[in-house]
């Protein structure tokens, strides 16, 4: 990759010398490894080659935590870069940057770059917008948790695969089909905070904080103790006890274990998508994330995970308004159709997404338009609009520890729940104090 | 009376002792100054603005069960890391002691890991134990027992125990070499001559000899555990399940720099400050007067 972009600043300094002297620099921080790492260099080597004004520089500064770090540590050292991508836990946390950060709508309008805020998808645009309508950070990766299924290991546990899995109690059903039928692993998770609680809530259309899961306001507490998560947490407890549902770790582990062939279901990102076509040697399907029957009306709309860029303060007016014509870039239609075919996230216009539509990509793709649909069914309500907390990122880590003592049984699911609201809240308050 | 060299004289002490006031004023009184003004503040990540609570931070931290559990988690994982490091290397340096021939090859070879930066240690011990794709967890699997540190919170303790003492046994292992290399064979064949046998000579001569060398390591060793070890910690378990593995300076290290909770992890660096002031009293207080030099 870093040959192929010397090579590309090497080709575009032969043929225009001049042009080359006076290219703007634009530094890019991301979080992408693999393949997605790939498809992100083609992307900024696809815009350096489309015009000689500015050079897009990317550099992978570690996962999702790590790159938001890097960041505020560069910040206070005065060494930013121009562009930041933060995951969705981090969004409150930038929101209150006042100072540090300068919102996409105002680089946009400064720099003259076509830019129109309605051609994005609203509940993807909604997470990273003001009250007021004004947009903070560009969305640039986000999907939604879907249900992925090894059909290959249902025949093998002698379960029909296309058992129908849209509510939690069929698939505890197929779990004791499968575990009958002698699956080792019939279900597995990635990101068990984000699907089985924050998206959990959401689709049920229970709060998951107080203050419309913190958009109204920074005094906000955490609600995740309430009926329906319990119930829920409940279950998967006692599936994790009798090895219904096995657990491997607190990012996505488990897509090894899935990719492998090992297990039967996993609940995972619609974006694991790329990693799944690309090593699993089964056939597998994609199905909505399976929502409880009786619990509320139905299930409303899932919330969407990943990250969105931000821009940072403290540059050149010139190196903003490359900063502009390259979000552009990422926002046209081309790009935002491909990204989305090759990778599974969602398209951040709907112009992007009907692009897809038109090209067959969803015919010869069953089941990739599942995440969009599942995203997009209901108008959000304030349970199911996103989450605004401060600290995020470690309140994940409170509920993923309580969340293991009750996959351990060392904790009843209400237990676990009601200690991860306190210790939470103590957090949310603190992140109140600091931004007050 | 004692003889004292007196100087004539401000001036020339004063530049004698600058770089050693200076070095320490820099790199010590600062920083820790710093930390100190800092744990009375809760401020934003990115340094834009502060909110003074004055021992609000203290407050905060102290009455949080998971921290003080911590303390006792350090105490334990200290300890363990201590024991786990010093008593195989001194059982090793014994056996190389023994040894006539080809004690030179034995010798590099155990130094190897110390060479081995913790957090590639512990990345090291994390594959062989991975839940998933380790070696010994399924050779364990093989003999029927089910091993997932990921949730079992004792199993994740001795993983990390483990994967931190490793490479310190050979650090450890060099001193006891090059002390038992110190005792004097006049000694021992004397005592050999009197009719004392192998155990008996080590324990009544060679290790009180080795005294000054095991509690050197002692202390090191503990220093070792308290500050070293996050990098595997942060390798293998993230201090997780439920903050089983959390100690002191891990905590200080993920509330600050990855949490970028600045305010508490300045006031851990404060408590820690403390903790390890009263740990060097009573290290040099009590241990060291059994020490024979």
């Amino acid at each position: 990759m870093k040959k192929s972009l010397i090579g590309a600043l090497a080709v575009s300094t032969i043929l225009s010398p001049l042009a080359a002297m006076a290219q703007t620099e634009v530094q890019f921080w991301h979080a992408f490894t693999g393949r997605l790492g790939e498809l992100v260099a083609a992307q900024v080597e696809e815009f350096n080659a489309s015009q000689s004004d500015y050079v897009v520089v990317q550099s992978h500064k570690g996962n999702y935590s790590e790159t938001l770090n890097a960041g505020i540590a560069a910040f206070r050292a005065s060494e930013q870069p121009h562009i930041l991508m933060v995951f969705e836990v981090g969004t409150a946390t930038m929101m209150s940057a006042k100072g540090a950060t300068k919102p996409v709508f105002e680089v946009m309008a400064e720099s003259g770059a076509t830019f129109d805020p309605d051609a994005y998808i609203g509940a993807v645009k909604g997470y990273y917008t003001t009250t007021d309508g004004d947009m903070l950070s560009l969305p640039f990766n986000s999907s939604t948790p879907v249900l992925w299924v090894n059909r290959n290991a249902f025949e093998a546990a002698g379960v029909d695969p296309d058992t129908d899995l849209s509510t939690w109690q069929n698939v505890g059903e197929t779990l004791d089909a499968l575990k009958a039928g002698g699956s080792e692993c019939p279900l597995v998770t990635a990101w068990q905070s984000w699907i089985h609680l924050e998206n959990f809530s959401a689709y049920h259309d229970v709060p998951f904080a107080s203050q419309d899961n913190g958009f109204a306001g920074l005094d906000t507490e955490l609600q995740l103790n309430g009926e329906a998560q319990v119930a829920h947490l409940t279950a998967m407890g006692e599936w994790a006890q009798d090895g219904k549902f096995i657990y491997t770790g607190r990012r996505n582990e488990g897509g090894a274990n899935f990719r492998a062939g090992e297990c039967a279901l996993f609940t995972e990102s619609s974006a694991g998508y790329a990693g799944i076509k690309a090593e699993a040697e089964f056939d597998f399907d994609v199905r909505p994330l399976p929502y409880w029957e009786g619990v509320g009306s139905g299930p409303q709309n899932t919330i969407i995970g990943g990250a969105s860029l931000w821009v940072m303060e403290g540059h050149e007016a010139e190196e903003y308004k490359g900063v502009g014509e390259f979000l552009a870039f990422l926002s046209s239609s081309d790009i935002q159709a491909q990204w989305h075919q090759d990778t599974g996230y969602l398209p951040i216009t709907a112009e992007a997404g009907d692009a897809t539509r038109a090209a067959g990509f969803y015919d010869e793709n069953p089941g990739t338009d599942i995440a969009v649909i599942q995203m997009t069914a209901n108008e959000p309500t304030a349970n199911s609009k996103g989450l605004r907390l401060g600290s995020f990122d470690q309140i994940r880590g409170i509920i993923d520890e309580e969340l293991e003592a009750i996959w351990a049984g060392d904790k009843s699911a209400q237990e676990a729940m009601d200690s991860a609201k306190e210790r939470g809240d103590a957090l949310l308050r603190r992140f109140e104090t600091a931004n007050r | 009376m004692e003889k004292r060299v007196t100087f004539r004289g401000w001036l020339l002490p004063l530049l004698l002792i600058a770089p050693q006031v200076i070095i320490s004023a820099v790199f010590f009184f600062y920083p820790a100054g710093q930390a100190i003004w800092q744990s009375l503040f809760i401020p934003d990540p990115f340094g834009l603005s502060m909110q003074y609570v004055g021992l609000g931070n203290f407050e905060f931290l102290l009455s949080d069960p998971f921290y003080r559990a911590s303390f006792v988690t350090t105490a334990i994982f200290s300890i363990l890391v201590t024991l786990c490091s010093m008593i195989p290397a001194l059982f090793l340096a014994v056996l190389a002691d023994r040894l006539i021939k080809g004690s030179g090859v034995y010798r590099t070879l155990l130094i190897w890991p110390y060479a081995v930066a913790p957090a590639v240690a512990g990345v090291l011990w994390l594959f062989m134990f991975n839940t998933r794709v380790g070696v010994v967890s399924w050779y364990l699997g093989q003999l029927g027992y089910d091993w997932n540190h990921v949730l079992n919170g004792g199993e994740a303790m001795g993983l990390v125990v483990v994967a931190s003492a490793w490479g310190r046994i050979s650090y450890n292992f060099l001193f006891f070499f090059a002390a038992l290399q110190a005792v004097p064979k006049s000694v021992i064949e004397a005592a050999a001559i009197d009719g004392a046998r192998f155990w008996r000579r080590f324990w009544t001569i060679v290790l009180p000899l080795l005294s000054p060398t095991t509690f050197f390591l002692l202390v090191v060793n503990i220093v070792y555990a308290f500050f070293e070890t996050f990098g595997v910690i942060h390798t293998i378990t993230a201090g997780g399940p439920q903050q089983t593995t959390t100690i002191l300076v891990y905590k200080v290290f993920s509330d600050g720099f990855v949490g970028q909770d600045l305010g508490s992890s300045s006031a851990q660096s404060v408590i820690l400050l403390i903790v390890v002031g009263l740990l060097t009293v009573v290290q040099f207080k009590f241990i060291e007067k059994r020490v024979h030099y």
